[in-house]
Formats: C-alpha cells, sequence, structure tokens
C-alpha cells in the first residue's frame, strides 16, 4: 500500500491563560492509500487537534505547530509549512473534514442546493448547469430522497441525519483525497450513526479515498477502520490494525476501553475507568496513563516512553509491560450498577 | 415528509390549519413592510411627478398671496411669507430630503458593513487599526464633527452628503464587527475554512448573509435619522441654501410665523414624519423577515 500521509512527531502547543496546553505531544503515524485509520481516545486526548492541524485549522489564539505532515501526492510537501494560499487550495480539493454537530456546520440562511453548489465550483470550473447537476447528483448519492427538490431546503428543514448526509456531500464535492471526520456521528442516535458510517463506508470504497475516523467510541471505531491509533494524553499509546488491537491490546488504556465497553445483554453493568487523564498543562515524566494503571511500578514513573514493537508485526504499544496486559485488569474500574 | 400511513381526516384538518396559521402569521408580518414600502413608494412617486401635480414652479413668488391660508384658491397647502406655493415646494423639497436618506445612508451602509465585517474577521491589527479609527470618530460629538466639516467645504447639498459620508460610516462598522466576531467563531464558518474558500468568500457569502440584518435593520432607522440631520442643517442654514427648497429650511424659515401662519413649519414637519414612519415600518418589518430560521 502506497502511503498518502506521514505524520511525524507533530506537536501542536495552546496557549492558555493558565500555560501552555500540550495538547498534540510528538504524535507519529502513516495513513495508506484507500485506508481507513481510527483515532480514539476520551474527551481532550487531542484527537481533534490532530486533525486541525493537518489541515492547518487552529483554533483561535496562540498556537504553535511543529514536526512533520507529509502529504505524498503533491510532492511530499510538509502541510505545516505551506503558505496559507497554498494549503488553502490544498483543502477541499485534497484534504476535507467533516465535523461533530452538523446542526452548525451548515450556513442556516442559505438553502442546502445553494451551499452544494458553492463547494462543486469551489475547486473546478463548471457551468451553473453542470454545477447544479453535479450536486443533486451528489446529494442523490449521500441518499437523500428527491434531492433536486431538497435543493430548495434551509438546513433547518432538514434532520440531524439528513444534515450529516447533506455535509459529506458537500465534504466530498471536490473528490478529496482525505477525508477527515471528526466523530462524524456521536450527536446522532445509534440508527442514523449506522447509516452514516456505512454511507462513509461505501463512499470511501468507491472513491478510493483514504480517511481518519475521530471518536471516542471503541465499537465505532472497531466497526470501521482498518487500523487504529489509541491516543491518551497528546500521545499515541497504541496502534496497530483493528482486529489485532481488539483482539490482543497491548497498553493498559486499550485494554480498560474495551473493558469499559457494555455488553450486550449484560444489563446493569456500566464500567468507566477510574480517575480522569492529567491535565495537559504540566505533563508530569514517565508514563501519563501511570496514575490510573494497575500494572504500572516505579520504573513507570521514570521511564522515558516511546512505542515499543509488540510480537504483533506493525502493533506498537508504549508500555514496557505490554506482554502482561491482556492476562491482567489493566486497571481499576468503577462498577456503576445502574438498575 | 411524507408518511408511510394513510392519514386520518383529524390530520388532514389539523394540517389545513397550520398551514392557514402560518400563512396568516406570515401575512401579519408582511404587512408592516407593504405598509412602509407603500408609503414610501407613494412619497418618492409625488416627488418624481412633482412637475406634473404642480404647475407652479417652488421658487415662483406670488406677491399678492403671502401667507395664504391651506385650501386657498390655486394654492391647496397655502402659501409662505413670500407667496411661494406650499405644495410645490413640499414635492420639490423632498428630492433633497430622500436624496439625503437614499444617497448619504446607502453609501455609508456599503462602507461602514465592510470594513466592521473586514475588522471583526479577520481580527488582530486590523481589528485594532480599524476600530481605533472608529473610536476616534466616536469621541467626538457627531453634530458637531458634521457642522465643522461643512463649515470646512463650504455649505452645499453635495456637502452635506460628504460630511455625512465621512461621518456615520462608524455606527455601521461597529454594529457590523460585533456580528461578524460572533458568526465567525461558528462552525459553519470553519467548515467554510475546511473547504478551501478563500477568506473574502467566507466573509461575503458566509458570514454576510447571517449578520446583514442587524445593519440592514439600522440603515432604516439611520434613513430616518439622516432626514431629520439633513432637516437640521437646513434649519442651522448648512444645507440647502435658499431659494432651494428643502424641508429642514422651510421649517426653519417658519418658525418666526409659527403663531400666526401654523402651516409654513408644520406641512413640511408633517412631511418628515411620513416618510420617517415609512422608514421604521420598513425597517420593522425587515426584522422580522430576515431573521434566520423563521420564514
Amino acid at each position: 500500500m502506497t502511503a498518502l500521509l506521514t505524520v511525524s512527531d507533530l506537536r501542536a502547543y495552546l496557549s492558555t491563560g493558565q500555560g501552555v496546553v500540550r495538547a498534540v505531544d510528538g504524535v507519529s503515524f502513516t495513513l495508506g492509500e484507500g485506508e481507513i485509520l481510527g483515532v480514539v481516545g476520551e474527551s481532550g486526548c487531542g484527537k481533534t487537534l490532530t486533525c486541525r492541524s493537518i489541515v492547518g485549522l487552529m483554533p483561535p489564539g496562540r498556537t504553535h505547530t511543529s514536526g512533520e505532515v507529509i502529504y505524498h501526492p503533491r510532492g511530499d510537501a510538509n502541510l505545516l509549512h505551506l503558505r496559507p494560499a497554498e494549503l488553502q487550495a490544498l483543502r477541499g480539493a485534497h484534504l476535507s473534514m467533516i465535523f461533530q454537530d452538523p446542526m452548525t456546520a451548515l450556513n442556516p440562511v442559505r438553502s442546502i442546493g445553494d451551499q452544494l453548489t458553492e463547494a462543486v465550483t469551489a475547486h473546478a470550473r463548471l457551468s451553473r448547469s453542470e454545477a447544479r447537476s453535479r450536486a443533486v447528483t451528489l446529494l442523490d448519492r449521500v441518499g437523500i430522497a428527491a434531492p433536486a427538490r431538497r435543493m430548495r431546503d434551509y438546513p433547518f428543514q432538514f434532520s440531524g441525519g439528513m444534515l450529516q448526509r447533506a455535509l459529506i456531500a458537500i465534504a466530498l464535492a471536490s473528490s478529496p483525497r482525505l477525508l477527515l471526520a471528526d466523530e462524524p456521528t456521536t450527536s446522532l442516535d445509534v440508527i442514523i450513526q449506522d447509516q452514516i458510517l456505512s454511507l462513509l463506508v461505501g463512499l470511501q470504497r468507491d472513491t478510493g479515498m483514504s480517511m481518519i475516523l475521530v471518536s471516542h467510541d471503541l465499537a465505532v471505531i472497531t466497526e470501521v477502520c482498518d487500523r487504529v491509533l489509541v491516543m491518551y494524553a497528546g500521545q499515541v499509546v497504541e496502534q496497530g490494525d483493528t482486529a489485532s488491537i481488539i483482539g490482543h491490546p497491548r497498553h493498559p488504556y486499550t485494554r480498560a476501553l474495551l473493558d469499559a465497553l457494555p455488553q450486550a445483554g449484560q444489563p446493569g453493568q456500566l464500567r468507566s475507568i477510574r480517575g480522569a487523564p492529567p491535565s495537559l498543562l504540566q505533563v508530569p515524566a514517565g508514563c501519563r496513563f501511570a496514575p490510573r494503571c494497575r500494572l504500572a511500578t516505579d520504573k513507570c514513573l521514570s521511564w522515558q516512553t516511546e512505542l515499543i514493537d509488540t510480537t504483533e508485526p506493525g502493533h506498537l504499544a508504549r508500555c514496557w509491560r505490554h506482554d502482561e496486559v491482556e492476562g491482567t485488569p489493566a486497571c481499576a474500574m468503577d462498577d456503576s450498577a445502574s438498575e | 415528509m411524507s408518511t408511510a400511513w394513510a392519514a386520518s381526516p383529524s390530520e388532514i384538518l389539523m394540517r389545513a390549519a397550520d398551514r392557514a396559521s402560518a400563512r396568516r402569521r406570515r401575512a401579519s408580518r408582511r404587512l408592516v413592510l407593504v405598509a412602509g414600502l407603500a408609503m414610501l413608494a407613494i412619497a418618492i412617486a409625488a416627488i418624481l411627478a412633482a412637475p406634473l401635480l404642480v404647475s407652479v414652479s417652488p421658487t415662483a413668488i406670488d406677491a399678492l398671496h403671502p401667507l395664504a391660508p391651506p385650501l386657498s384658491p390655486g394654492h391647496l397647502l397655502g402659501t409662505d411669507q413670500f407667496g411661494r406655493d406650499l405644495l410645490a415646494r413640499i414635492l420639490y423639497g423632498g428630492r433633497i430630503d430622500l436624496a439625503i436618506a437614499f444617497g448619504a445612508t446607502g453609501v455609508t451602509l456599503v462602507f461602514g458593513t465592510l470594513v466592521g465585517l473586514v475588522a471583526g474577521y479577520l481580527g488582530g491589527w486590523v481589528d485594532n487599526l480599524l476600530m481605533r479609527i472608529v473610536d476616534l470618530f466616536f469621541a467626538f460629538p457627531f453634530l458637531v464633527l458634521i457642522i465643522a466639516i461643512i463649515a470646512m467645504l463650504g455649505p452645499s447639498d453635495f456637502n452635506m452628503f460628504v460630511a455625512i459620508w465621512i461621518t456615520s460610516w462608524v455606527s455601521y462598522a461597529r454594529i457590523m464587527r460585533a456580528q461578524a466576531v460572533v458568526a465567525k467563531k461558528q462552525q459553519y464558518v470553519l467548515a467554510a475554512r475546511a473547504l478551501g474558500y478563500s477568506r473574502i468568500r467566507v466573509m461575503l457569502r458566509h458570514v454576510l448573509p447571517n449578520t446583514a440584518s442587524a445593519v440592514i435593520i439600522f440603515s432604516m432607522v439611520d434613513a430616518v435619522g439622516n432626514i431629520i440631520l439633513a432637516a437640521s442643517l437646513g434649519f442651522l442654514g448648512l444645507g440647502a441654501q435658499p431659494p432651494t427648497p428643502e424641508w429642514g429650511t422651510m421649517i426653519s424659515d417658519g418658525q418666526s410665523y409659527i403663531l400666526s401662519s401654523w402651516w409654513l413649519a408644520t406641512i413640511p414637519g408633517l412631511a418628515i414624519v411620513f416618510v420617517g414612519v415609512a422608514f421604521s415600518l420598513i425597517g420593522d418589518g425587515l426584522a422580522d423577515v430576515l431573521r434566520p430560521g423563521d420564514r
């Protein structure tokens, strides 16, 4: 598989009132052509900022990004070093992004058709009628019934699921090579969530684009992704093939996330990982997960963490006791018996 | 949305009632706007058709009938102290006042909106620079500033426009900046940027449509304000110069006769009120019609 995107040692720091937050702290991964990469982790562990650093859409305020984001189809350019105009030309045409909340991601005072047509013509010269017919085709492709009539509708006339479909159509209007989907199904109910995921997978298969799917829901990730990146406190703690990660987790955090998944047929058991991720204002030395980890020893507190090869090929984990993770319950879980 | 099951009769009735009440709501909202537009249309038509409506010139002196009361033969609204026909003066004089309402307001609306949009959306030093300039204007008493500019340029119709252009764009800039600052944090602006749209496109096609209603509505209030300003400047002798008719100047001239010949000041005053109410109604109507997600 040829690589589309190579990210190495990506760092994104944000200035806040209290100090500098290391939101993304040395993330590296490779994304192949036509691959779906899942990024999973708790809220605030740097998933969204990893995506936003790649497309150069950092939140307002003082930010600093460093490292390499090599986009291979464009002469191995480092996206972090491109001029704003060059990056802007890539956005939409090569790199596209969809967002968590479809209710607010569309302009409320302009019709769906108007916004879709705008996206179609943004990176291509098309006549008005060509653009319109392409827009209708796109709406049809994302599964919106009576697309020609729906073009005239305004966002408030669409349901959440339909809005996300429309946003996917807009994001794919210029046939991007890479789609960054930042929690695309989080605000939708489970049935719609499933429909949107299968729509995304279907579109990915048809177009051969690559996709980075960000989610805090491991169930979503395992359903869709070829490979998984598990993030914790701004770092990648484990990466590998989905089957390998789910079947043989090598990092206590991944193991804990798996243990926390509710099992159908076992009512009354909701389990969560005890404690909270560390503040990224002052990052402790050693393993960042150690305070919540049952396998933690003194060595973990001083260890210069790195991603270590495990027994499976391509499966890396940031834990020197990775061999023992599968056997023992990795960390203290809070059982909340709900009736 | 189509329903898979057959609608029951009561459901059909409810739907019809819903549609009817929505129509009534929209209609009553439109009524205000339509009434305002109709009043303005009447005023504009009367002013443009002045040569057809009155045969006398607004500056022609009828020395035999000075201070004729309204409904005098030949002078429907009476005459002033020089015997000039009041109706003709109202109709011709309205040209200047309406030109101010549109010409002065239109220019300041567009310019101030663009300045506010750029400042609010780009932020940083651009915002700082532009808003400090705006602050500078706000630091002066508005009328004093206008009078100073006209005093510098010399009193004339055109210089009155220039003075308003220079001074009153700042309100639009402030309103628009505040709106743009809020709008640029919206998810749809981020989404538009993620699609690789240029800054200018994002500003004009995504931020502006969501925020323009505030300045448009304000412009209607401002148009009334500008008519009154033109009248005030005329009153102070800084606007239209005699014998050119202008409503403010007419009120100013008429005030010395207010006890004996009330119509000299009252009728031009009513003309200002008529146009002012028209603009206010349009402003209110637009505020309702332009409210997003509620059409």
